[in-house]
Order: structure tokens, then sequence, then C-alpha cells
């Protein structure tokens, strides 16, 4: 079993709108998949899917050979606990401090004693290197060091799985620069399986074992970094470049210009 | 479609909207109260819970009582003193206090309160992605969020709602003996003599029970339905106190309706 | 806010809330005194017990000895029958009599025992025998203006 998630043709849609159109996907273990595409596209829906939140509405979706779409609520939740996950802006727990969100889990599915807890939640800590701030409350902490609270939280159980939606929004180059390293860095010790959701292509192709393009619910293009830095595909080159026209037009669909103004009439 | 015809398919729309509504918060009431269980396990999560809609909602409690036992006192005495049965000011103040007031005005500053600030922040709660961590960290956030803030909630509100009786009775006390110079021996014997402990008390704490349960259920159901923006959480706290607030007064109707028929 | 503060700041709340409830209980309520675990029980019918209310008190000599605890309608007499509940302290002879009374001119009514001479005592399920009405305001009325009308009609036919 070399595949730790597998998504075969999955549809998924909010009433009758479509989200995702036969997306296939595989994510091998240790591996560290990254899912790009634009804002809007689905990507953050996959995840969803992953996690067990919806259910597609055709094709599979299976995590460590349990397909996500047919479990019960007992064994999804026996399954999550396998699971770590990353949210778009931390959603740290505000009214616990830093060591308390990162226990939360422990005190939760474990019955560890308090020290043993103790211990643990410093060395989650040390590995983003806050363990300085384990008394500070979430309000007290800059993006950049939520951001790394949440990442040590997410891995507090030792998951075999972490999907991070969007870990890259909204921060300055430098905590961009350790949030890529931590995600590498701790998939690699940890023996992790990493799944990142984004759309910031330079760091995200310096640590990526294997990406997908997603664009408009179908998968537009797959491989390597260096596959993907090479690809000839116009909507690939749009966006690794950054170019504001292209496939994805920058103009929402409209009538034509001449015509809203009412030339020539 | 005709313009008038229109108006009865969106009037149609609406109304099946809110009875979908209701649909929906009557089923997260009975799962909150299937998932009570960790709760009662933990019962440090409720006392928590308590400390933040009970200890913090102290202050206004004992001082609006105070002020409205003490205008009860001041009008109570104005009316009495008309008919030379001045003595009766302790029932009158205690009867309206423990039986409507203090029930009443107590839930309807806790649902403004305490109420608001539960929607408020289950409702931040679940904009900032918070429940939905809890969901994939396997925490069932209805267990582990919503159900210790409900039992809280109904813990709180009768001891609260017997501090605002007690309060304003002190009040009326403080205006009408010691400030009026009612005499102190009748007002307390009169108020004994005329209050009855399971029909008046009794039935007021079952009140302020009802209250809370409604206040609770109403703030959390909102908090939990509210759309996960700015603008969706602060509608939703409006929605919780006007909501709550209404029901808490036509529940009071019912509930008078059926506990003090046929008495006095 | 640590976990102790916590506890003491929710432990004080309870207890306050929970004094606040003893103390309606007690200084308001009339719990203290309506303490009847032993009592028994006697009847008596009245032609008209006018306002009186179930729960209304029952007093000799002005000290509170009871309660009433239950009226209803005789359709045999056409009498009312109320249940009075005495203290079990308290010992009637079997010729009391009870009648309805008014604490001031508009206060409510309560049942009023005059004791007789009797050496027999009231037991559980006796009834009342001597009982007097209520004193109906609109019944007094009427007579009161009936008999002005009976005084002032000779003075009228003499004239």
């Amino acid at each position: 079993m070399d595949n730790l998630v597998e998504i075969q043709d999955v549809t998924f849609g909010y009433n009758e709108r479509p989200i995702l159109k036969g997306i296939n996907l595989t994510a091998r273990r240790g591996q560290v998949i990254a899912i790009m595409g634009s804002s809007g596209c689905g990507k953050t829906t996959l995840l969803r899917l992953i996690g067990g939140q919806i259910k597609p509405n055709s094709g599979s979706v299976h995590v460590a050979g349990q397909n996500v779409g047919e479990l019960d609520t007992a064994g999804l939740y026996e399954l999550r606990r396998k699971m770590g996950m990353l949210f778009q802006f931390g959603a740290l727990f505000t009214d616990m401090s830093v060591f308390d969100n990162i226990a939360f889990q422990m005190r939760e599915h474990t019955r560890l004693p308090e020290e043993i807890i103790r211990d643990l939640v410093l060395m989650k800590l040390h590995a983003v290197g806050l363990r300085g701030a384990a008394d500070l409350m979430p309000s007290e902490l800059s993006g950049g060091m939520a951001r790394r609270v949440a990442l040590a939280r997410s891995i507090a159980l030792e998951p075999s799985l972490v999907m991070y939606d969007e870990p890259f929004a909204g921060l300055d180059p430098i905590s961009l620069g350790v949030i890529g390293n931590l995600i590498r860095r701790l998939t690699d010790t940890l023996g992790l399986t990493s799944i990142v959701v984004t759309h910031d292509v330079q760091e995200s192709l310096k640590i990526v074992d294997y990406v997908y393009f997603v664009s408009a619910g179908v998968i537009e293009a797959e491989g390597t970094p260096e596959e993907i830095r090479r690809s000839g595909l116009p909507f690939v080159h749009q966006f690794v470049h950054g170019e504001p026209d292209g496939p994805v037009p920058f103009h929402y669909p409209a009538r034509s210009y001449a015509e809203d103004l009412r030339l020539g009439s | 479609m005709i313009a008038p015809l229109r108006l009865v398919a969106r009037l149609g729309r609406r109304t099946l909207q809110a009875v979908a509504r209701i649909g929906l918060a009557t089923r997260f009431f009975f799962a909150t109260l299937l998932h009570s269980g960790t709760a009662f396990r933990r019962f440090g999560l409720i006392i928590r819970e308590i400390y933040s809609a009970g200890v913090l909602s102290l202050i206004i409690i004992l001082v609006s009582g105070l002020f409205v036992g003490m205008v009860l006192g001041l009008q109570g005495f104005e009316t009495l003193q008309t008919y030379g049965s001045e003595s009766a000011l302790g029932v009158l103040v205690a009867l309206s206090l423990v039986r409507e007031l203090g029930p009443v005005v107590a839930a309807l500053l806790f649902a403004s309160r305490a109420g608001s600030a539960i929607t408020a922040e289950i409702g931040l709660m679940k904009a900032t992605e918070q429940l939905a961590a809890m969901e994939m960290m396997a925490v069932d956030p209805v267990a582990r969020v919503v159900a210790p803030r409900f039992w809280a909630g109904v813990l709180s509100m009768p001891l609260l709602a017997a501090l605002f009786s007690a309060m304003g009775i002190f009040g009326g006390y403080l205006v009408g003996v010691v400030l009026i110079g009612v005499d102190e021996g009748s007002f307390w014997s009169q108020m004994q003599a005329q209050v009855d402990f399971e029909e008046d008390i009794l039935n007021g704490v079952i009140k302020s029970v009802v209250f809370g349960v409604a206040i609770t259920a109403i703030a959390l159901f909102e908090g939990y339905d509210a759309p996960p923006t700015a603008e969706g959480v602060s509608r939703a706290t409006t929605r919780t106190v006007v909501t709550s607030s209404l029901v808490i007064l036509a529940l009071d109707f019912v509930l008078t309706a059926f506990m003090f028929r046929g008495v006095s | 806010m640590s976990k102790a503060w916590l506890d003491l700041w929710v432990g004080l709340f309870v207890v306050a809330g929970i004094g606040a409830l003893l103390f309606m209980a007690l200084k308001v309520g009339n719990m203290s005194s309506v303490r009847m675990a032993d009592s028994y029980q006697v009847s008596a019918h009245f032609d008209n017990i006018g306002g009186l209310k179930v729960r209304a008190p029952v007093k000799s000599a002005g000290v509170v000895v009871g309660r009433v605890t239950g009226i209803s309608f005789d359709d045999q007499t056409y009498e009312a029958e109320v249940l009075l509940s005495l203290d079990k302290r308290y010992a009637f002879p079997k010729d009391t009599s009870a009648s309805i009374l008014t604490s001031g001119l508009l206060g409510e009514q309560y049942i009023g025992l005059e004791a007789g001479g009797d050496s027999v005592k009231l037991a559980n399920g006796d009834r009342v025998r001597l009982t007097q009405s209520a004193v109906v305001l609109e019944n007094l009325i009427g007579q009161f203006l009936f008999s002005k009308a009976q005084e002032g009609a000779p003075n009228e036919t003499a004239q």
C-alpha cells in the first residue's frame, strides 16, 4: 500500500453547480504534494472531501485504504485521528493559550497524565521554534507565529496525513520561507504525507515532490516541479509566471465592450 | 409573472424558509441534549461557561434588581397610600418580583448580556474555522462547545433570577421601610402571609428555568447557524436578542396562564 | 484566569444564588410558617363563603392555626363545603364555631374559629356544626336600603 490518499474520478457540486468534475489524484506516503490553482477553483473542496467533511456525488476517496464517503460518523472520527489539518488562518482556539491549543487533542483523545502532555506539547512547540510562546494567547501572536502554532497543533497526535489549506496566504516572505521549510522538514522527519493547497507557486515548487494544477474543476496538468517549470501548457505557463492575461482571462465574461458602451448605435 | 403573484410566491418561500429553520433549530436542540454526556462527565467545561454566562452577568442583574425593587417600593407606596394600606407594600413588591419581574426582567437582561455573547462567540468560532478544526480533530463541537454552554445557561438563569428578586425585595425594603418609614414588622409579616412557597416562589423558579433553556438554545443555534462573515455574526447576535426577548415574553404569558389560573 | 479563581467565582455565584432562593423561601415566602407536617382535617358547611379561597388562613384568637385546603359545592344541601387542615398541636372542642371573616374592610377573607365548651375534641374527619357565613356587602346594603324603605313608607302614607 504505497498510496495513502487515492481520489478516483470524483465529481462534486452544490445543487447542480459542479465544482469538481472527474478528479483523479494520488498522494504517496512520505511525499509532499501540492494542489495549485487560482482562487475559487475547488482546491479547498478537495481537502474537505479527503477529510470527510463532505461526500462526493460520484467517484471515491480512499484514505489509508478506507473509503471516506462510506464511513459512518464513528469511523470517520477514528480516521480523522490520523489526520491533521492546518486551516487557512490557523483556526486556533481563541479562548485557550498556545499551550492548551496544542494539548487540546491529547486531552480529548488520550488519557495521558498532565506531565507527559506538558513534555509532548513543549516538544511540538520546539519543533516549530515557539517553545517560548507557550503561555501566550492566540491574539498575541503574529500571523506567521499563529500559523506555526497551528502547524504544531496539526501534528500533535503524530498523524500520518497532514493537509494544509493555503499555508502561505497573507504571510511576509520570511514567515513564508519558515513555514515552507517546516512543512518539508516535518514531513521528512515524522514520516508524514502532506497535501498542500496553495496558489503560491514559487514557494511551493521549492518544497514539493509532485504538483497538481486544478482549474475550473478539472486537473489541467500534473508533474514534478521540474516538469511543471518546463511545461509548455499555456495555463501552467500563465500561472507559474503570474501573467495577468492568458487562458485564464483578465475579463469576467461580458458582452462586447463596444456593445456595452452603446458605440455605433 | 405578474406582480401580485410574485409577491405571493415570495411570501410562500419566506414562510417555508422560516418553518424549515424552526425544524433545523429543533434538530439542533435535540442534538445538544443527546450530546450532553461529555459535558456532565467533564463538569469543568460547564463551570467555565457558568463563569462567563452567570458570574459575568451578576453586576447587571444585581444593580437592575436593586433599582427595579426601589421603583416598585416608591410606586407601590404612592398607590397603596391612597387606600391606606401601606402595610401591604411588602406583599406588592415581593409578589411582583417573585412571580413576574424577577424571572422576566432577569431573563431579558440575561438574553442581552449572555445570550448575545454566546451567539457572537460561537459565530466567530465558526467564522474562523475553529469549529471545523475541532471536527477535523475528531472532536464533536456540539458535545465540546455547544452542550456545556447550554447547561451553564440553564443552571445560571434560575440563580440569577433568584438574586434579582432578592435584590429587588431588598430595594423595596430600603425605599419602603428605611426611607419612607413603612412599619418594618408589617412589611415582612404581610409578605410572608401572602407569598406562597409553591404557588409563587417555586413557579417563579420554574419560569426562569424555562427561560434559561429558551435563551441559551436560541443563542447557541443562532451562533451555530450564522453565516461565517462579520456581517452574518453581527446579524445573528441581534437576532438572538430580539428573538429570545419575544420568546421570553410569549412564554411568560403561556406559563402564567397555566400556573396562576384558579389561584387568587 | 486560573482554574482556582474560576472555581472560586463560580462557587460564590452558586452559593449566592442558592442563598437568594433560601431567603425567598424562608423570609419572603411562608415556608417557615406553614410547615404543618402533622395536621388533621375537619369540614364545615356554609350558606355562603363570599370570597374565601383555597389556602386562606384559619385563625383562632388571631393566631393562624391552619389553612383552607378545599372548597366544593354540595348539591344535596346547596351549601358550600369547606375543608380545613388544622395544626395537630391545637385541639378544639367539638362545639367550636367557624365563621368567615374579613381582615380589614376590603382585605382577604379567612376563617375564624371560636372555641366552645364541650369536653370532646374535634377529630380528623369531623364536621364543624356551628357556622356563620361570610358577610356579603351587597346583601348588607340591600338589607339596609330595604329597612330604610320600610321606615319611610308609613310616613308617606300618613301624609
